[in-house]
């Protein structure tokens, strides 16, 4: 019997990609990885989004995490550099060119442990990229120690307890200067779409803290980054919806339910108020609020924090309009007129 | 600003037959952050207004105020610009030094000091000249606050007195430091020079047989420290990411950057600056930025030194494997930590040229002058690029802080050379490419600039493993074939850095390498050796590493070749054994300085006659 099949139109976005053009090559992360997860997210929001794949820079450091951008937006050029030191290499290339998309990937130990300085200085920068950590407490890479993001008293599949505090790398980018922080589960799909989606329009630095279990080192009981942790413990702030800027807004905004964040572009981050007295431009709430879900042994998910009104670095560098990178010789080598003149000063 | 009745500069000799005309140091000794700054440069620059050749070496603490500081100044009719090892006229202001600085004098030299100490008690075969300054300072300098900033400018007028420089001299040189804003400052220095001056015409009776008399060599030149030089090299290099963390002795190079920067590059209409310039939190994130900046397609560089350089080895490394270009900018400087990070040493030239790990070799450019400070600064940014890798441009504390007579830069004469690099339209044509596939044969790939709005630019930069296609790989091959292909570009390099400046004295049986400011104790070695021992000398100008097949070419047709460094373990000797044959190392002789000051030629003369058995 033979059957003739019209194919099914394929799904494009605006630009006329399809989600395929996205991908990236085969992840090599075990199976089951909070990692994997991420990526897809990625996969697919920049797809919905309509980004160009090239105007994106993909920047990574060293460790499993930092291994993914090769997983992911094949179409874009990716820079997997030295173990902490990403947010450098990230803000030299976003400099040169400031019409690049830089998306940093990231995990907790290259950059709570060895990159927690350069971390900081990106924060205090408020370079404008997105900033994902990959956060499970656990160097998988070297096969199993802890990071500074491990919780006290959180146990090694080893038998070895964590005897030091964590850094909480959200309070600490929010406190510092990051204009747009956020923290999710690697396993809640929904959360990270319109996170990563409303990062992909903040024109800031965007901090997402994703928490993501590490199947093979992390994932028992003691862990506080397991599947079964966060399942138990994960307290959502709100429940979030990301309109891009070319969508109609078609809802009305119920007053006391529902706040409403327009971003640079136009884009509109909805966020419904689960805990009600939540503010997220209020920088003292969100410290606040994360002293107390630790307090609570609580993990706190979804935006803590925003601002849409500080100038990022691009912007206090007072920059050209065009990427430095496409400027012709006539504009960054002074004429012979000048060296004359120089010169004449020196005599 | 009144102008002093000057008489036409005469000499004041008692015995005219013995004076020494234009070739002579004079040695400052002050305390540091006393203002005696300004008095050495004015001094330095009314002997240059005079025509004569001259430079000015600062020896400075590590510190902002209170401790001992000189600054040598050398006249020198032949030219002679290096240090000179013996201080023919000292002006002594320091308490604590000046016993151990009057000691150290050869017998016959002058020495000029501040009369309650009393020098001239210590010995009777030099000639003094006591002034009292605290006497001379008050009508010259009403104001009390103030006479501690114009005190030693007092000593320029006695100098211009006993050496015959001209007062109208210093009088231009106060206007030239103090520029028209300041000219309430001028005034009041000049008056204090004015007073050591008439102080001098009418107490002392020059004994000593040191003096400037007017020539005309300095026509056209100019004055400069190396770091300013290096910077308006970068800027003529189109250059627009700037990363940096200050450290002695680099900082004022991009401190001087970013002033010219300012006047130059930000765009007339949109007032908008079409440049980066960041001070990172440290020296691993300014390497960082530069080499993201870099890979993105900016002209970037930083600048440090030693302890800098060491903690950018991880970057470098990646840097030479992912090929991406930068220019880094080491002037060197003594060792680590506290210590003497103001004193000058080629410190760092072993471990540059094979900084991080693995196999890794970096080229390096070596200017002597602050002229090629500026040419090869600008020829580093195109070498970066044409061969995608980071290059330094050492220089050190002596070129890059002092001042220098220099000719005037020339302009580049050709346009950025910004390498291979494929645009949209090129990967329209091509439908792809390989980024690390040697394709011209010439061990250097083609590469696509981020942003580059193509399909098919994008390619995943990383360390060592990857193939031609910038894939991810372990295998054994692909690792070889590229780590041979990288090895390859280094022997393409060798044909393309500045070339040495080498010249051949026809009976020679020895000859001298050397490189950077060993220059000019080398040439002024020559000399000596030619006309003091009848030892003819022939001498090799390193520029650029790697080396070149010159240099080997040098080394056999001399009988014993004298390696100059400015540093204990020979380290530019060292580097040119890992490369050379046996029969060449084994006419290879060491000559070493490493005090922390700039070498002097007496130095390396006593030391070759030394090792020649003469």
């Amino acid at each position: 019997m033979s059957t003739i099949t019209t194919p099914a139109p394929k799904k494009v976005n605006r630009l006329g990609f399809e989600v395929l053009n996205y991908k990236g090559a085969k992840t090599t992360l075990c199976a089951g990885c909070g990692h994997n997860a991420i990526s897809e997210r990625v996969i697919e929001c920049f797809y919905e989004m309509g980004v160009e794949p090239w105007k994106v820079g993909k920047f990574s450091g060293i460790g499993c995490s930092s291994k993914s951008p090769a997983y992911f937006l094949n179409m874009s050029h990716g820079f997997n550099a030295v173990h902490g030191r990403m947010p450098s290499i990230a803000t030299g290339a976003i400099m040169a060119n400031r019409n690049m998309l830089g998306l940093g990937v990231t995990g907790d130990g290259d950059t709570a442990s060895i990159g927690i300085g350069q971390f900081m200085h990106l924060v205090r920068r408020n370079l404008p990229m997105i900033y994902i950590i990959e956060d499970n407490g656990v160097y998988g890479l070297t096969k199993g120690q802890f990071s500074a993001t491990a919780d006290l008293g959180s146990k090694l599949k080893t038998g070895v307890i964590n005897d030091l505090p964590p850094f909480d790398c959200c309070a600490l980018a929010l406190r510092w200067g990051a204009t747009f922080v956020a923290r999710s589960f690697s396993g809640d799909k929904k959360q990270l779409q319109a996170l990563l989606k409303t990062a992909i329009a903040h024109n800031g630095l965007s901090v997402i803290d994703v928490v993501s279990p590490c199947v093979t080192f992390n994932d028992h009981e003691g862990s506080t980054k397991s599947y079964n942790y966060m399942k138990e413990h994960e307290a959502m702030l709100h429940e979030l919806d990301f309109v891009p800027s070319y969508e109609e807004i078609s809802v009305e905004i119920a007053d006391g339910e529902v706040r409403d964040v327009e971003l640079h572009d136009g884009s509109h981050l909805r966020i419904r108020k689960l805990h009600r007295d939540y503010d997220p431009t209020s920088r003292l709430g969100a410290l606040a609020a994360l002293e107390n879900a630790e307090k609570n042994h609580e993990v706190l998910t979804g935006v803590l924090y925003v601002n849409t009104e500080k100038p990022n670095f691009l912007e206090m560098l007072h920059l050209a309009e065009e990427p430095l990178v496409t400027l012709p010789e006539a504009r960054v080598r002074p004429p012979k007129e000048v060296l004359d003149e120089i010169m004449e000063e020196l005599r | 600003m009144s102008t002093l009745e000057v008489s036409p500069a005469e000499p004041r000799f008692s015995e005219p037959g013995r004076a020494v005309v234009n070739d002579f140091s004079i040695q400052v000794a002050t305390v540091n952050g006393s203002g005696s700054q300004t008095a050495n440069t004015v001094l330095m620059r009314s002997i240059f207004q005079m025509g004569v050749p001259v430079s000015g070496k600062n020896m400075f603490p590590s510190n902002i105020a209170g401790l001992p500081t000189w600054f040598t100044i050398r006249a020198s009719k032949h030219g002679y610009i290096g240090r000179k090892k013996e201080i023919d006229f000292l002006v002594a202001m320091n308490p604590e030094t000046a016993r151990e600085d009057v000691m150290k004098l050869d017998s016959g030299a002058a020495v000029v000091y501040d009369e309650p100490l009393k020098l001239n008690e210590l010995r009777s075969d030099l000639h003094f000249y006591p002034v009292p300054f605290d006497k001379l300072v008050a009508p010259a300098c009403p104001e009390a606050k103030l006479r501690k900033l114009v005190r030693n400018m007092i000593y320029d007028g006695i100098v211009a007195w006993l050496l015959s420089i001209d007062m109208e001299e210093i009088r231009k040189a106060l206007v030239k430091q103090f520029g028209k804003r300041k000219a309430k400052a001028a005034e009041l220095n000049w008056g204090a020079a004015q007073a050591g001056y008439d102080y001098a015409a009418k107490t002392f009776t020059k004994s000593d047989p040191y003096q400037v008399r007017r020539m005309n060599e300095n026509a056209g030149k100019i004055i400069i420290e190396g770091n300013a030089a290096c910077a308006l090299g970068a800027m003529f290099a189109g250059v627009t990411v700037v990363t940096w963390y200050p450290i002695t002795p680099s900082s004022s190079l991009v401190e001087t950057l970013i002033g010219y920067l300012k006047r130059f590059r930000i765009d007339k209409e949109t007032g908008r600056a079409t440049f980066a310039v960041v001070q990172a939190e440290d020296e691993l994130a300014s390497i960082g930025m530069a080499l993201g900046a870099g890979w993105a397609g900016a002209r970037s560089m930083t600048s440090t030194a030693g302890p800098g350089i060491s903690l950018m080895s991880e970057f470098v490394g990646l840097g030479y494997y992912a090929e991406v270009p930068t220019v880094i900018f080491d002037v060197q400087r003594v060792g680590p930590s506290t210590g003497l990070p103001t004193r000058t040493m080629q410190g760092d030239i072993l471990s540059t040229a094979l900084l991080s790990h693995g196999d890794t070799q970096h080229p390096m450019f070596f200017p002597c002058s602050p002229e090629e400070c500026f040419t090869l600064s600008v020829e580093a940014f195109d070498f970066a690029e044409q061969f995608q890798t980071p290059v330094f441009v050492m220089t050190d504390l002596d070129l890059g802080m002092n001042n220098w007579m220099s000719d005037p830069f020339p302009y580049p004469d050709r346009p950025l050379d910004r390498g291979k690099v494929l645009s949209a339209e090129d990967l329209e044509k091509l439908g792809g490419f390989a980024r690390y596939k040697d394709v011209d044969g010439d061990g250097v790939g083609y590469r696509t600039l981020p942003a580059t709005n193509h399909p098919a630019a994008a390619y995943f930069t990383r360390g060592s493993g990857h193939n031609e296609r910038a894939q991810y790989t372990e295998r054994e091959d692909d690792y070889i074939h590229n780590m041979d292909r990288l090895a390859h570009k280094f022997e393409t390099m060798r044909k393309h850095v500045p070339a040495p400046v080498i010249q051949y004295r026809e009976d020679a049986e020895i000859g001298f390498i050397a490189a950077g400011t060993s220059h000019y104790a080398v040439g002024e070695s020559c000399d000596q050796l030619r006309g003091e021992y009848e030892t003819p000398a022939s001498y090799f100008r390193l520029r650029a590493y790697p080396f070149n097949a010159e240099l080997t070419e040098f080394i056999r047709r001399h009988e014993r070749v004298y390696v100059v460094d400015q540093n204990r373990d020979a380290q530019l000797l060292a580097l040119m054994r890992l490369e050379m044959r046996p029969e060449e190392i084994a006419k290879l002789r060491s000559i070493r300085y490493y005090g922390g000051l700039p070498l002097d030629a007496r130095t390396i003369t006593d030391e070759v006659i030394r090792q020649e058995g003469r």
